[in-house]
């Protein structure tokens, strides 16, 4: 089931949530919404679902107009981010709930709706807590359940609030891997809504960069990832350094460096330049001419990388790096250490955009 | 969740917590009891044949009757404004919600004897209202629709107020869920509101019960005190009171005394089940 959303514009009062979003998804797709809070994400959502009607614009579910239509002519699968069970009812209940309330000539024989909501908890994993009720569950086990229930009326569009993000790290990480692979067995169009550019870019088939009611940038995580269209979406999707730079005929002075390639400005203005930190080279003898040296003021355990801030002169702002452990140990790096520093990718973006 | 216990000991010195413990007895001993153990003792005054007789008498009966047959009415009436004026401030947004949502309060704030006197110069006969209603038959004032009026607008808040809380911390996740899947108005209502309020509804339904029983100073404005007739349990106490008949006076009151230790059994009771199926959301219903 193919997704059009056509100059969708939503108006609260004082402000635009939605500003003429016209976007795509193709059948079968697992697209993140992915934004900072409060830049009308979820209120998309909301009006795909029904749950909220735009000023203006129209939601085309395969081939039909669907903007007027309640939640309930529209048959699409809602999951909340605070799951929204029904806390009266036991698990077996929640499930099939969306086909005990169908009108009696389309619902299902009883030993149906057994078999179906069976089925369905078994998908989920969930199907040894049949006479549970909610508040007996985890946020995880809730949310698992929650799918399942929206999943019961056989939606013709899945959608999904922010899923994980009341979730716990570890429960967080699991079920999304898990979402993604029940994604690829049962193929239902999917859009789910985020701010955790991780999630984005480990789950979805495409994402779609949302800042101010606007969309900033659409592409598959790769694309998003490695051509950001601008300074907001580069900034959003990582982990960052921002440097202010003068910029002539396109090559931006840093310091000693300067950047190369990918950018059209001709002339000379001023220009942000970003650089990720895993972009960045340390070591502790100087091998190209435009290194810059620097001094280690912090350092900090990340998990598998470490995260160094290193004080250089030129520079407002410690510039922050993540290095492998290995290379780290290798090293022997400690605070104060002098290093090297070498920037492998500089971004520019011109112009004013607001983060 | 509900706040752990305070652990005794620590902080507290063992005698303020022994002055405490024995002032709130003291009070109660004072101001509950002992009352309570007098209203009885002057019941019995003269005697079991007496105290039956007093209770069984014409006039007692049908004041009982008067009153059983208000709070019949006045209870699921008010249960079914209550929840819809507390499921409008809960689940849309409107113009004049908030001064809505305080004037709910207004029947508390208002002294009784006021609430009557209002629908004596909205009803009463000598007034525009009144004489049209009077000219095609019907009394307000001084008769059984009054009481019942008089006692709607007392007892409105009790549901209302013990909803409000209840629905705005569910907020409306479960409903916008149920409609999503496919869920009809009603069905809604039925299948998830009503279940998830229930315990919230019945308790503020029996406080707006106890009130009505109770009720004295709007439905005495508004009753004339026709014996046999527009008297209320609360008002032939007091008649009788009035007429030196002390022991008869608390004879029925006695009547009272058990609606009102029968209202407060079912909400202790009520409380209890609703902790047991609803451990979690038992935080919207303390006091």
């Amino acid at each position: 089931m193919s997704i059009e959303i056509r100059n969708i514009t939503k108006t609260f009062a004082g402000y635009t949530a939605l500003d003429s979003v016209n976007l795509t998804v193709a059948s079968g797709d697992l697209v993140a919404l992915l934004g900072p809070s409060g830049c009308g994400k979820t209120t998309l959502l909301r009006i795909i679902a029904g749950l909220e009607a735009p000023d203006s614009g129209s939601i085309i579910l395969e081939n039909r107009d669907t903007t007027n239509l309640s939640p309930k002519e529209k048959n699409v699968g809602f999951v909340f981010q605070h799951y929204a069970l029904f806390r009266r009812l036991t698990v077996f209940e929640n499930v099939a709930f969306g086909l005990r309330v169908l009108p009696a000539r389309h619902r299902p024989s009883r030993s149906e709706i057994r078999d179906r909501v069976e089925h369905l908890l078994k998908l989920v994993q969930m199907e040894w807590a049949l006479n549970r009720y909610p508040e007996q569950l985890s946020g995880g086990q809730r949310q698992r359940v929650a799918l399942a229930r929206a999943l019961a009326v056989k939606p013709r569009v899945l959608l999904l609030d922010e899923p994980f993000s009341a979730l716990d790290a570890k429960v967080r990480q699991e079920l999304r891997r898990w979402l993604r692979k029940l994604h690829d067995e049962i193929h239902v169009t999917s859009i789910f809504v985020t701010h955790d550019q991780e999630e984005a870019l480990e789950l979805a088939d495409r994402i779609v960069v949302i800042n101010k009611g606007k969309i900033e940038q659409e592409g598959s995580p790769q694309q998003v990832y490695d051509h950001p269209a601008n300074a907001f979406v580069y900034n959003f999707l990582g982990n960052v350094n921002v440097f202010h730079g003068r910029l002539t005929n396109g090559v931006v002075n840093l310091g000693a460096q300067t950047s190369n390639g990918e950018h059209p400005q001709k002339g000379e203005t001023t220009g942000k330049a970003f650089v990720r930190p895993h972009e960045i080279g340390i070591s502790r003898i100087r091998s190209n001419e435009s290194d810059i040296a620097g001094t280690i003021l912090e350092i900090r355990l990340m998990g598998g990388q470490i995260g160094l801030s290193v004080a250089s002169e030129g520079f407002e702002h410690p510039i922050e790096a993540e290095i492998p452990r290995e290379l780290f140990r290798n090293l022997q790096l400690e605070r104060g250490t002098g290093v090297f520093i070498t920037f492998n990718n500089i971004r520019i973006f011109s112009g004013d955009y607001e983060i | 969740m509900t706040p752990a216990p305070r652990t005794p000991g620590r902080g507290d010195s063992p005698k303020i917590r022994i002055a405490l413990i024995s002032l709130t007895y003291l009070f109660f001993a004072a101001f509950v009891f002992l009352p309570l153990a007098l209203v009885f003792a002057q019941a019995f005054q003269k005697g079991w044949q007496y105290y039956r007789e007093s209770i069984t008498e014409p006039f007692a009966l049908e004041a009982l009757k008067l009153t059983l047959l208000t709070t019949a009415i006045v209870v699921p009436l008010n249960a079914f404004f209550g929840m819809s004026a507390a499921w409008a401030v809960t689940k849309f947004h409107f113009k004049g919600k908030t001064v809505l949502k305080t004037l709910l309060d207004l029947p508390f704030a208002v002294s009784p004897v006021i609430a009557g006197l209002i629908f004596v110069l909205l009803l009463g006969s000598r007034t525009p209202l009144g004489s049209w209603l009077g000219e095609r038959g019907i009394t307000i004032i001084f008769s059984t629709p009054g009481i019942i009026i008089a006692t709607l607008f007392v007892t409105f808040p009790f549901v209302a107020r013990e909803l409000i809380p209840l629905m705005e911390a569910q907020g409306r996740e479960e409903e916008e869920a149920a409609l999503t899947l496919g869920a009809g108005g009603w069905q809604i209502v039925r299948k998830i509101t009503l279940p998830n309020i229930r315990w919230g509804l019945l308790y503020g339904m029996i406080l707006c019960a106890a009130r009505s029983i109770g009720e004295f100073g709007a439905v005495s404005v508004v009753s004339g005190h026709i014996r046999g007739l527009t008297n209320t349990i609360p008002l032939h106490v007091e008649i009788l009171y009035s007429e030196y008949n002390y022991t008869a006076s608390f004879a029925v009151s006695s009547i009272l005394v058990f609606l009102a230790l029968l209202t407060v059994i079912l909400k202790g009771s009520m409380e209890k089940a609703y902790l047991k199926t609803n451990p979690q959301s038992a935080k919207n219903h303390e006091h």
